[in-house]
């Protein structure tokens, strides 16, 4: 049977993938989708825990989560496309001013 | 068994899709597979008696934050040069490998975790009325100050990407 196992499984592979997804590519966009998707692996963390203990808290935290990250992909996008109009280029590789 | 069927489905879709967004070199193909991904999330959400969170996840995710990215994608119109595939380096790959490891390692662990299914749900779990209730009750004050957090999440956005702001 499925089980809260289960779901924390497919979370965690959500959240690693959207980890990778971080360290491993270097378009800003991209790198805003793979937060993204870690913020909806926590999410289905916080339902599963809360259908298993039959306390819909945490149904209230995830419309939190959801809260930050329209936050969040707003104020993000905005620098990107802010950086993209001043240096030409959304490659975190080469936002490099403040590096010295 | 027909949870069974339906968990594995969705679940595996989801996985893919997102291990899609992490592969295509495109912003617009990874995009679209987030849209997928985040669809396929909303079931899933559908499947925990979630119905209110499954509802907003399609509209606010996928129908608002999803076109966010779009609009910017094709504000930008990336060049080809810019789309280039990511060089590999060596630090890259042992990071992947080692995030890799520990998080199939982590997910393999919890998905065979002695546990039955999950018990019965009580009445009216999941709907908007105690989604409503418990957000307009106990988590008022995290509530509004949420709200405050969205006006200046949009102040901030409008005053960084507007050219000049008077």
């Amino acid at each position: 049977m499925i089980g809260l196992g289960h779901y924390l499984g497919l979370s965690a592979i959500l959240f690693t993938l959207g980890a990778v997804g971080v360290v491993v590519r270097r378009n800003a966009l991209v790198i805003l989708m793979s937060v993204e998707l870690m913020l909806n692996a926590a999410n289905l963390a916080l339902l599963g825990f809360a259908r298993q203990f039959n306390d819909a808290t945490g149904h209230g935290l995830a419309v939190f989560v959801m809260t930050v990250a329209a936050a969040e992909a707003a104020v993000g996008l905005a620098l990107v496309l802010n950086v993209f109009r001043r240096r030409g280029t959304v490659k975190v590789d080469e936002m490099r001013t403040l590096r010295g | 068994m027909a949870q069974a069927v339906l968990f594995w489905s969705f679940g595996g879709l989801a996985a893919l899709l997102a291990l899609l967004v992490i592969v295509l070199p495109n912003p617009v193909h990874c995009a679209v597979a987030l849209i997928g991904n985040l669809f396929c999330l909303a079931a899933l959400f559908a499947m925990l008696q979630a119905h209110f969170l499954a509802a907003v996840q399609v509209l606010l995710y996928a129908g608002a934050i999803l076109v966010l990215f779009l609009f910017v994608i094709m504000l930008l119109n990336l060049s080809r040069q810019e789309l280039g595939r990511p060089r590999q380096t060596a630090a890259k790959i042992a990071g992947t490998l080692l995030l890799g490891w520990f998080g199939f390692h982590l997910a393999w662990r919890l998905a065979t975790l002695p546990g039955e299914s999950f018990p019965a749900p009580a009445a009216g779990y999941g709907t908007l009325e105690q989604v409503g209730g418990l957000l307009f009750g106990p988590m008022v004050l995290p509530f509004e100050v949420a709200s405050v957090l969205l006006v200046a999440a949009v102040l901030g956005a409008v005053a960084i990407a507007k050219r000049r702001l008077w």
